[in-house]
């Protein structure tokens, strides 16, 4: 029978309909599940009470699927059908795994993602993470007691979006609803509450067992952006084991040892390591298979010499990332630490010291993404009440519009929150103009050229006017989903064209913070470029201008006026040519002054005309 | 006759609300649905009703009301742990009838 757990008040489901959700933290190394009970986010645990699954599929000889400890037990005996860490490998093509001689994986180049050649068949990383996301769910559903309604599964910050959606393929492969991916770093933030506090800058400071990544994370109005990510993808706790048994080596003398003693070592670097959290020093014993004796006392003071250079690498890319990021070390509001790794006292004093601040270490640094994870599983499954809500998603980048001159409007700034919708109007350039082409560009920069092109449609039957006189409103819309929608219509007749776009469609991450950095770069670039564009346009709209009045009126002038003005025309043609604001400007200021005694009697034919014939009553 | 919680419930109990950073104690009460009738509620309790009845058990306070009573009479709330799943668990003197997942039943 189904056991219950306490509900918020007033949400108690009705019998066989609790929504059942889990946080999944799918790591390289290491894999865990997590729900909320009874209003407390809680890792579950598999039937021996051990919370982490290693994330090693190995694949055996009688077809069988085994994941999790069986299987990393077996890794060394049957490297070719034991996959660990296929997050690695996760959308990506075999020109991007760096080092494919080393790996002892036979690789099958396949359309869109490398395939691993195993006993029980070609395997893509996505069959791959589901057989450990099924063994997680099964877990989940044995120790909840129901089906799950879905899962929050965490990537890392920095995924591209073949990666985010080969996850999701793995969690649909493993019959797993995916409510939401989230980012490792923005669960870590909310397992901690970061969500509820204050807003301000924070830091996710993730050694996990082989890989460093850092994250710089904005927090407004109780949603988290990503300003920057940085890190090492080969660097880890594992490392500190390695300078430990390379000290024991070179302490005890020993050379050339086989893969057994070399195991053994490295199992008891690893023991001391861990010994060195809780204690100042730990006795190394050990017997090799030639009968030697190790023997050795390791002291912190030792450890912390010996391992000194791993932690200053990892503050590389914490600066790296604090640079993208705009940011000093002193404006970061907290520190959130993840991963096994720092647990070791060093670790997190360095991390103090560089921060100037006691980084937050009171939750389990393994579990903490798949807690958070859980919490935001729990809201998004609808068990916690509307005013607990939590707002997560904004515009990665800004949506705007091409106007006359190549440039970009911005109509919805970046990290505006979805849905959103904002209107602009705008109005004709050219007298009798009847169609306008709206392009709808994503971008920071101001050029259009150096946005990304999203969609372009024209909006027919304007009804004639004279330049300046139509209304045409605008209207860019983003739904829940990010689906993007823009109607422009032309206000006096009612004329109307729409269009639907996806604007994060095949835009990575990678290109995202890219474009982010480039628009900072060239700021002071852009505007230049700007003011010289919006110079010409100006320029050419008064050429268009006076070409038509010349058209028009051009027997109000005699021959020498004409030249003069035909000469100051020429003379903004020239200036245009020199893609020079200063003197675009400058003759078009002269052209304007050149026509003003041209514009008063026009002014005056037309006042004319207009009275002529009428009697004065009737003014 | 009241409504009572086993130690381990009460246990669990004050270490959630702890966890949750607030509440008064907790809620039992019957609903009128499921496959056999009547269902338990379980819930944290934010704001007391004027006509909740309340028990003091372990510590831990607990709230119903006139007709969840009823039909609760005598209970003890229990804790337990079923292979991977833990969780409460009513035992109820007035049940005739269980519905095979416990949580709803007939008096």
């Amino acid at each position: 029978m189904a056991l219950l757990q306490i509900a918020e008040p007033g949400l108690s489901a009705a019998p066989h309909q609790h929504r059942l959700a889990v946080g999944i933290d799918l790591g390289t190394t290491n894999s865990l599940v997590a729900t909320v009970k009874s209003g407390s986010a809680t890792v579950l645990p598999d039937e021996h009470g051990r919370s982490l699954l290693p994330s090693v599929v190995r694949y055996t000889e009688q077809g069988e699927v085994v994941v999790g400890y069986a299987a990393q037990a077996e890794q060394s005996r049957d490297p070719n059908n034991t996959i660990v860490s296929v997050k690695r490998f996760m959308g990506r093509g075999l020109a991007d795994i760096q080092d494919v001689g080393r790996s002892p994986y036979r690789f099958v180049d396949a359309p869109g993602m490398v395939q691993l050649l195993t006993r029980a068949g070609a395997k893509s990383p996505v069959e791959v993470s589901a057989d450990i996301l099924r063994t997680l769910r099964s877990r989940a559903e044995d120790s909840l007691g129901g089906e799950l309604v879905g899962a929050v599964i965490t990537v890392p910050a920095y995924f591209d979006d073949a990666q985010r959606q080969a996850t999701k393929d793995a969690a649909r492969l493993a019959g797993l609803n995916v409510l939401r991916l989230l980012n490792e770093p923005t669960a870590a933030a909310i397992a901690y509450g970061l969500d509820n506090g204050a807003e301000g800058t924070y830091v996710v400071y993730d050694l996990g067992g082989g890989t460093f990544d850092v994250s710089v994370l904005a927090l407004s109005r109780g949603v988290f952006e990503v300003l920057s990510t940085s890190g090492d993808s080969s660097l880890g706790g594992d490392d500190f084991d390695h300078r430990i048994y390379c000290w024991i080596l070179e302490q005890a003398d020993l050379h050339g040892l086989n893969a057994h003693d070399t195991r053994l070592l490295l199992t008891c670097a690893r023991e001391a390591k861990e010994a060195l959290t809780e204690h100042a020093d730990t006795r190394i014993t050990a017997l090799l298979s030639d009968g030697l004796t190790v023997d050795l006392l390791l002291t912190q003071a030792i450890f912390h010499d010996i391992s000194k250079t791993l932690i200053d690498k990892t503050l590389l890319p914490v600066r790296k990332a604090l640079r993208d990021a705009k940011i000093g070390a002193e404006d970061v509001k907290g520190v959130v630490m993840v991963g096994g790794a720092t647990r070791m006292p060093h670790v997190q004093k360095a991390v103090g010291q560089y921060f100037g601040q006691t980084p937050l270490t009171n939750l389990d640094p393994d579990k903490v993404v798949a807690l958070g994870a859980a919490i935001q599983a729990n809201v998004l499954a609808g068990n916690k009440g509307e005013d607990e809500w939590l707002l997560l998603d904004v515009i990665p980048l800004s949506l705007g519009i091409e106007t006359m001159g190549g440039l970009t409007e911005k109509i919805i700034p970046r990290n505006s929150t979805i849905p959103v919708a904002r209107a602009q109007e705008f109005t004709t350039f050219k007298d009798g103009q009847t169609a306008m082409s709206v392009h709808i560009l994503q971008g920071e920069r101001e050029l259009v050229s150096d946005c990304r092109s999203l969609a372009k449609f024209v909006l027919r039957g304007i009804p004639p006017m004279v330049a300046g006189a139509a209304r045409i409103r605008v209207t860019y819309q983003v739904d829940a989903d990010g689906l993007l929608s823009v109607t422009a219509r032309e206000q006096t007749s009612g004329v109307e064209a729409s269009i639907e776009v996806k604007p994060s469609y095949g835009l990575s991450d990678d290109e995202i913070s890219r474009m982010l950095t480039d628009s900072l770069a060239y700021v002071q670039e852009d505007i230049a470029a700007r003011k010289l564009r919006e110079a010409i346009v100006d320029a050419e709209g008064l050429i268009a201008a006076t070409s038509a009045a010349l058209a028009a009126d051009g027997d109000l002038l005699d021959s020498d006026e004409r030249a003069q003005l035909d000469a100051a025309i020429a003379g903004l043609h020239s200036a245009i040519a020199t893609q020079t604001t200063r003197e675009v400007n400058a003759a078009t200021q002269r052209l304007s002054q050149a026509t003003e005694e041209f514009a008063a009697r026009r002014m005056d034919r037309n006042i004319q005309q207009a009275l002529k014939g009428k009697h004065i009553g009737n003014l | 006759m009241a409504i009572t919680l086993s130690e381990s419930a009460a246990k669990h109990v004050s270490n959630f609300i702890a966890k949750r950073g607030k509440g008064l104690g907790i809620r039992l009460g019957v609903k009128t649905s499921g496959c056999s009738g009547m269902a338990y509620k379980l819930e944290f309790v934010d704001t007391a009703n004027d006509e909740d009845i309340t028990f003091l058990s372990h510590g831990v306070t607990v709230f119903t009301d006139a007709k969840s009573l009823a039909y609760l009479e005598g209970t003890e709330l229990d804790y337990t742990k079923e292979g991977l799943n833990e969780g409460f668990k009513f035992n109820n003197p007035n049940v005739k009838d269980e519905c095979g997942c416990g949580e709803s039943f007939n008096v």
